[in-house]
């Protein structure tokens, strides 16, 4: 219960959800301003993501990469590290996870779990590249964590390309079935929405961020570090090491995510001519969260919903899905900037405060 | 075709594709060395691009002469208005730098790339722009063996480049206004105490991001790809950013670099002229620039040359 009252205290609990109103509002407003009826495009929406069971595994199935790149983010930041290269970490994980799925010939109860340690691990030691650059050549994370992704996203394409290709395709040959991620029963239920085994391990990660943080003196000496790095040299931290630490940790929750996208949802990695963007909604969704572990698990069902219903939206009210990328956006304009949601507050507690002074 | 020909040519290309590299990367010069980080300059120069491509089809649905040049203005005027909600953001409201930055450019590619959907009839990207900027050679100068090729046959947006390498360095190193602008990034509370108003030069700093980032957005519809859909921008803003890392946060080194992120670029078109190309997959000459970037900043000796407050928000209280 503690735990619970901490994490939904007044403050930051009342933040993020006026944020995600005026961010609806707002996106309503847009879509006024384009002709279109807001009314209908959320009501699509919402009957997009629970309105048959099929489409509500799909939307789970949309929300599970966002728990693994929103825990990614929020690790590095509880370190004291900006890590914008979520994004090129999962796709990192994403292909390691193929090389292993393509490559390898092994029973299904080492081959699956394998190729995802291996993504993890891939996303892992990406992200400790970065790490590497700040603490021994003072490379500024945010750069190089963008610059990373580029290279991850390119990289990715060259290693398909040259090694995994499906012949006349744009994608990867198809996994073996013994790597794949799929939970069968459960697809079964749901009308065979791609449902896999990473919806429960980033349940599991979401416990796990809390433990180490937390609960571990690795954790007390990643956020030592990030807090105050000169007091906790003083205390005879290794700073360095840590901050490489943090961000191995860090990338190995985003190499996860991409790890179960190839081995539980598509089973083959396509030639990106984009960045999937899982990274950036990442960012997202741990800001909303709080950078705290179940806020990032509402956050990311939030936003992977609504980016699942978007479909929806463009589907029977026609209007042009991007809108949500308006609502997310505001969203998290918002939250960073709450000092205007406090300006939009602030009339209600004038009210709330007077009444008291009345009653007194 | 001779080689001297060949590398002019080379050369030109290099200059079309960093002249845009070049005004984003001047622009984030001045947004940083105010003390505020401009992560989305990607998302302004996206702002840029859509505007130059509306406003030039509208132009031209309408039968105007000047297009290109009306564009342009368009492309300014909705940088600098984007990069306004940045700067109530991050200055007035104290809000943390880099995700406003990382929100900007989500956000400006939905909403452009929406707005266009609903403008076009759901396509995803504008109409062709049948007028954009056409090379324009100098008298004499372009007549000079591999320099009249290389520097003076050039887009109009290259030349006014040229001009605003200079100037950018004249305002900045050589005015009081730019020793203010300066001030404020590198001690707020100093520049403070002496009646310099932080609130004042950081937005006039993120404004100046804006309207260059849009002019940079800009010339790459009028003079590389003439239209604009979501991929148009697809990572140059980030590489401006770098340009100016590894420029060291200066105008002629920030121009320096962006010339060489656009050579890369251009190698990338050329690649098939060289035999040894052959054996180098495209990939590898896309990834060029970004692993150049990082080896650059990894073993670039000493201290980088960043303003000592950018990425702070100014608190008084803190003096």
């Amino acid at each position: 219960m503690n735990i619970f009252s901490k994490i939904f205290n007044k403050q930051s609990a009342l933040i993020p959800l006026v944020a995600i109103l005026l961010g609806l509002l707002f996106g309503a407003i847009v879509m006024l301003i384009g002709g279109y009826n807001p009314i209908d495009a959320y009501l699509a929406l919402i009957d997009k993501v629970f309105g048959n069971p099929y489409d509500f595994g799909e939307a789970l199935r949309a929300v599970t990469p966002l728990i693994f790149t929103g825990l990614c983010v929020a690790f590095a930041f509880r370190s004291g590290l900006f890590n914008i290269g979520a994004e090129g970490q999962f796709i990192a994980g994403m292909t390691g996870a193929s090389i292993v799925g393509i490559k390898l010939n092994l029973p299904w109860f080492i081959h699956a779990p394998l190729a995802v340690v291996v993504g993890a691990v891939f996303g892992g030691l990406w992200a400790a590249l970065a790490g590497y650059l700040k603490a021994k050549r003072g490379v500024n994370e945010v750069i190089s964590t963008i610059m990373l992704n580029w290279i991850a996203l390119f990289g990715a394409n060259l290693i398909v390309n040259r090694l995994l290709i499906e012949k006349g395709q744009q994608r990867s040959v198809h996994i073996h079935d013994s790597a794949s991620a799929s939970m069968d029963w459960t697809s079964a239920i749901l009308d065979n929405a791609r449902i896999h085994w990473g919806t429960l391990v980033g349940l599991v990660c979401v416990a796990v961020f809390y433990i180490v943080l937390w609960k571990t003196k690795q954790g007390y000496e990643l956020r030592a570090s990030g807090h105050n790095p000169e007091a906790a040299r003083y205390a005879g931290i290794n700073v360095q090491r840590n901050i490489i630490k943090a961000m191995f940790i860090s990338g190995l929750f985003a190499g996860l995510g991409g790890a179960f996208e190839v081995l539980g949802v598509f089973k083959y990695q396509a030639i990106l001519t984009v960045s999937p963007g899982y990274g950036f909604d990442g960012i997202a969704v741990s800001l909303l969260g709080g950078n705290n572990p179940v806020g990032i698990l509402l956050g990311s069902i939030l936003f992977g919903f609504l980016s699942y219903g978007s479909a929806g939206m463009s589907f029977e009210a026609d209007v042009p899905n991007e809108i949500i990328r308006i609502v997310i956006g505001s969203v998290i304009f918002f939250v960073a900037s709450h000092g205007i949601v406090q300006l939009f507050l602030k009339p209600f507690y004038f009210k709330r405060a007077r009444k008291r002074k009345e009653a007194v | 075709m001779d080689i001297i020909t060949t590398l002019g040519q080379l050369m030109n290309t290099t200059l079309v594709f960093s002249t845009a590299l070049i005004f984003v990367a001047l622009g984030g010069i001045f947004t940083e060395r105010s003390g505020v980080v401009n992560i989305g300059l990607e998302g302004l120069m996206t702002a840029g691009a859509f505007a130059a491509a509306v406003a030039a089809n509208f132009v031209e649905a309408g039968g105007g002469a000047g297009a290109p040049w009306i564009a342009l203005i368009a492309a300014i005027l909705c940088g600098t208005l984007f990069s306004l909600l940045h700067a109530v953001a991050t200055v007035t409201f104290k809000a943390n730098q880099v995700i406003i930055g990382v929100v900007m450019n989500i956000f400006v590619l939905g909403l452009t790339v929406y707005l266009v959907k609903s403008l076009y009839d759901g396509q995803g990207q504008t109409e062709t722009i049948k007028e954009a900027f056409s090379r324009v050679a100098v008298p004499y100068l372009s007549k000079i063996p591999f320099f009249g090729e290389a520097l003076f046959r050039a887009y109009p947006t290259t030349y006014i480049c040229y001009a605003l390498i200079i100037i950018s360095y004249f305002v900045l190193y050589k005015t009081a206004f730019g020793l203010r602008l300066r001030s404020v990034g590198e001690h707020p509370g100093a520049a403070d105490t002496v009646g310099i108003s932080v609130t004042k030069y950081r937005y006039i700093g993120v404004l100046l991001s804006g309207a260059l980032a849009g002019l940079g957005g800009a010339t790459i519809t009028l003079t590389t790809t003439n239209d604009f859909s979501h991929t148009t921008i697809s990572g140059q803003g980030f590489i401006a950013i770098a340009a100016i890392v590894f420029g060291r946060w200066h105008p002629i080194g920030a121009a320096a670099a962006a010339t060489f992120f656009g050579l890369a670029q251009a190698l990338r078109n050329f690649a098939q002229l060289f035999d040894f190309s052959k054996h180098i997959p495209n990939e590898v000459l896309y990834m060029l620039p970004y692993v150049l970037t990082l080896l650059v900043l990894a073993f670039s000796a000493g201290k980088s040359n960043a303003p000592a407050a950018a990425g702070e928000p100014y608190d008084p209280g803190k003096r």
